[in-house]
């Protein structure tokens, strides 16, 4: 046990070693494991046929006779993403599984997990999404989750700090902290970071196309802690190619937004090694509508396109491709969520190794955050939702997740009050602590099913990213509205699907209860909050050097002009001047004007 | 019979950029037989009042998910009297608390959905609620 705790100690990707150190034993660790020989098949002629005779003789007798007395509830059946489902998986449906295709884990190509020993070393970091009202109230909350168990922070923004306005901004009428906490100016991040040593916590920053904004807040933040930005760690989403795809929070359009992208990609591996500068997002695409499948292949490609994108900058790939992390969303079928993760891994493994010619095995490593399906919860008998997220978190550790937020039973209604918060947490943590789903890696390879999935996602998922290239490319296919389509048309079937009642959502159109039960305690905002940071933004135009400002917007300018320029440098002299996030965002909306998409449904 | 179609607006306002539920109602009253014309998102309420009164619209639907339905929804029922257009009914749906619906309907609003509504209870309640203007 002992032995296998030291060895894990060095290929960990967020071990307390040096960089350079844990990257030569990686490397080394690859190169002893490199198969030369012809891969192994599992299941040889003689099994396979013995399976094949008894499987023939069950269908003519026992099945047949079950059948005539019990017929199946469905003629069919299918799982979410409409993969058939025979009536019974042998090795029959293996036949040809190749144990290369498999492995072992923390090797290439990680479908049994990133690490050789998974949660036997490390559980995941339970990372619970939060952020409402002003900077001060999400800090309460942060400390709050803290001093409950919570292993890194989350940080969600309001709408119009996603989306580049300033509280004081006609576009932010009503929403200034209502879906997350209100951000400005760096005096904001002042508060919202205060008390808490950003050396000593990993920080997610759910936000993208104002992200560059935000890590620079965060970056100018450090500083002031005594921090340099070489020592924080932590994820900024800055996935805008699922902006466009899904979630439409946006500024400029896809082509000028993917270059800031890259900028910070680029920046962060020069800069900020324990940093990931993106977090490639299939969670909005799957929230849109998208089945399990569209969304491992959308995010993927979205995937390949960011690595395409630094590529053709002249980086090197496996200088940033090690920091590149992902986000998955975790639904309810259970199995198909296991198999996605699985899957996930074993494409990403393949795609940088044959595609972009990584060498490093950390590029290779499709390292992941996970959330439960906010939108499989229900309105309707909410308690029913604690659940839902069981079992959906259940799937994503046994899919091998890195990190995991548990979504609260209130937020069909609104943002989690602390109460609902916790019981989430506390679901991570019995199944952590008393489920035994830590004690085994990968518990369920093997699994005739969860096998078949895993291959059958992978080549279904394959197909989209064929088409997608053959459109010239992801940012090519996003502009043309292609995932858009599939995923909308995803939805509509969906909805379809649960009206006429082939699909049964308990609570919602079956078993429905007599009574109201949605009177649940809800977290309000109050509108308050909306004058509070409009006087703290007015409170900091006025003391800030007006002329420091403008200069350092200029810069920034003159950067979004010239490719050759990395957007990174002067946005931070801007935020650090304490220009707000909303005169750097109209510093893009000058330059590439404001993005906006047709009403197509 | 000879009545014309229902024109409807079907519109995101604000922010929030959540349009799953908008674009499967702007399907399922087009699957009616009903025009529909769809804003796309991140409107303000003057964007959706004008397109409502060029469009010459029997009804607006608007979805909202950001929490700002208390300050959105009356910003378009006023603006609408102000153009003397307030024969266009308004209606709408997405992550609204059960508290605020009456408060919304004093204001003016003819229908809030909340989730779990069918495609099929809106177009009725539409069918029977808004009549074609002349």
């Amino acid at each position: 046990m002992a032995k296998s705790a030291k060895k894990v100690s060095l290929s960990k990707s967020k071990a307390k070693k040096p960089v350079a150190k844990k990257k030569a034993a990686v490397v080394k660790a690859a190169k002893k494991a490199a198969p030369k020989k012809a891969p192994a098949i599992t299941w040889d002629a003689t099994t396979l046929k013995q399976v094949s005779t008894e499987v023939s003789r069950w269908r003519k007798s026992t099945l047949s006779k079950s059948l005539e007395k019990m017929p199946t509830r469905k003629a069919q059946f299918v799982n979410d993403s409409g993969i058939p489902l025979p009536d019974l998986f042998t090795a029959l449906d293996r036949k040809g599984e190749r144990f290369d295709e498999i492995g072992v884990p923390g090797e290439f190509p990680f479908t049994r997990g990133t690490q050789p020993t998974m949660y036997r070393s490390r559980l995941w970091t339970m990372r619970q999404f939060a952020g409402f009202g002003g900077p001060a109230d999400t800090n309460k909350r942060f400390k709050y989750l803290i001093g409950q168990g919570m292993t890194g922070l989350s940080t969600a923004f309001d709408m119009p700090a996603l989306m580049g306005y300033d509280a004081d901004h006609p576009m932010s009428r009503g929403e200034v902290g209502k879906e997350g906490v209100a951000i400005s100016t760096l005096k904001d991040f002042e508060i919202l970071f205060d008390g808490i040593k950003l050396d000593q916590v990993t920080t997610s920053m759910t936000i993208n196309a104002s992200a560059i904004i935000a890590l620079c807040m965060y970056i100018a933040v450090a500083e002031k802690q005594g921090v340099p930005m070489g020592k924080l760690g932590g994820t900024i989403q800055n996935d805008m190619l699922k902006e466009f795809i899904a979630q439409k929070e946006w500024i400029v359009g896809p082509r000028p937004a993917v270059r800031i992208v890259t900028d910070m990609i680029e920046f962060c591996a020069q800069h900020m090694p324990k940093w990931n500068p993106v977090s490639i997002s299939g969670y909005h695409i799957r929230e849109a509508g998208a089945t399990a499948v569209q969304e491992l292949a959308f995010t993927i490609a979205d995937g390949i396109g960011y690595v395409e994108e630094g590529v053709k900058r002249g980086m090197n790939v496996d200088d940033f491709a090690p920091r590149l992390s992902f986000f998955w969303d975790v639904h309810n079928d259970f199995f198909e969520e296991v198999a996605k993760f699985r899957a996930a891994r074993r494409m990403w493994a393949k795609i940088m190794r044959d595609r972009f010619g990584a060498r490093d095995p950390r590029s290779m490593m499709l390292r992941t955050h996970a959330q439960t399906a906010g939108v499989s919860l229900t309105a309707q008998q909410p308690y029913n939702n604690v659940a839902r997220v069981a079992l959906q978190a259940f799937a994503a550790v046994l899919g091998g997740t890195q990190s995991l937020h548990t979504n609260s039973l209130d937020e069909t209604y609104a943002l989690p009050t602390e109460d609902a918060v916790t019981i989430a947490l506390r679901t991570q943590q019995i199944i952590a602590h008393e489920s035994g789903a830590d004690r085994v890696v990968d518990p369920l390879a093997g699994s005739y099913y969860v096998e078949h999935l895993t291959d059958e996602m992978e080549k279904r998922a394959f197909d989209y990213i064929r088409r997608i290239d053959e459109m010239g490319g992801i940012i090519r296919s996003v502009e043309e509205g292609y995932p858009q389509k599939e995923i909308g048309e995803s939805a509509y079937q969906f909805q379809r699907e649960v009206e006429r009642g082939d699909r049964l959502i308990v609570g919602v159109n079956a078993f429905k209860s007599d009574f109201d039960d949605s009177n649940i305690e809800l977290l309000k905002i109050d509108e308050k909050v909306a004058h509070e940071q409009m006087e703290r933004l007015a409170e900091v135009k006025a003391s800030r050097d007006q002329a420091a400002v403008s200069a350092a917007l200029a810069k920034v300018e003159a950067a979004c002009r010239d490719e050759k320029l990395n957007l990174m440098p002067p946005v931070l002299e801007a935020v650090k001047a304490y220009a707000t996030l909303g005169e750097v965002s109209d510093v893009f909306r000058k330059v590439w004007g404001q993005y906006r998409e047709g009403g197509i449904f | 019979m000879a009545d014309r179609k229902l024109r409807i607006l079907v519109a995101k306002p604000g922010l929030d950029g959540h349009d799953r539920g908008a674009k499967i109602i702007a399907r399922a009253l087009r699957d009616a037989g009903m025009e529909v014309i769809y804003t796309g998102l991140h409107q303000t309420p003057e964007m959706i009042v004008s397109a409502a009164v060029q469009e010459d619209v029997d009804a607006i639907g608007m979805s909202i998910m950001s929490g700002a339905h208390m300050t959105l929804f009356p910003a378009v029922i006023d603006l609408l009297r102000g153009q003397k257009a307030d024969d266009i009914k308004v209606f709408g749906g997405g992550i609204i608390p059960d508290d605020d619906i009456p408060r919304l309907k004093e204001q003016g609003v003819s229908a809030i959905f909340t989730p779990g509504s069918s495609t099929q209870d809106i177009v009725k309640w539409i069918q029977e609620h808004i009549p074609a203007r002349a």
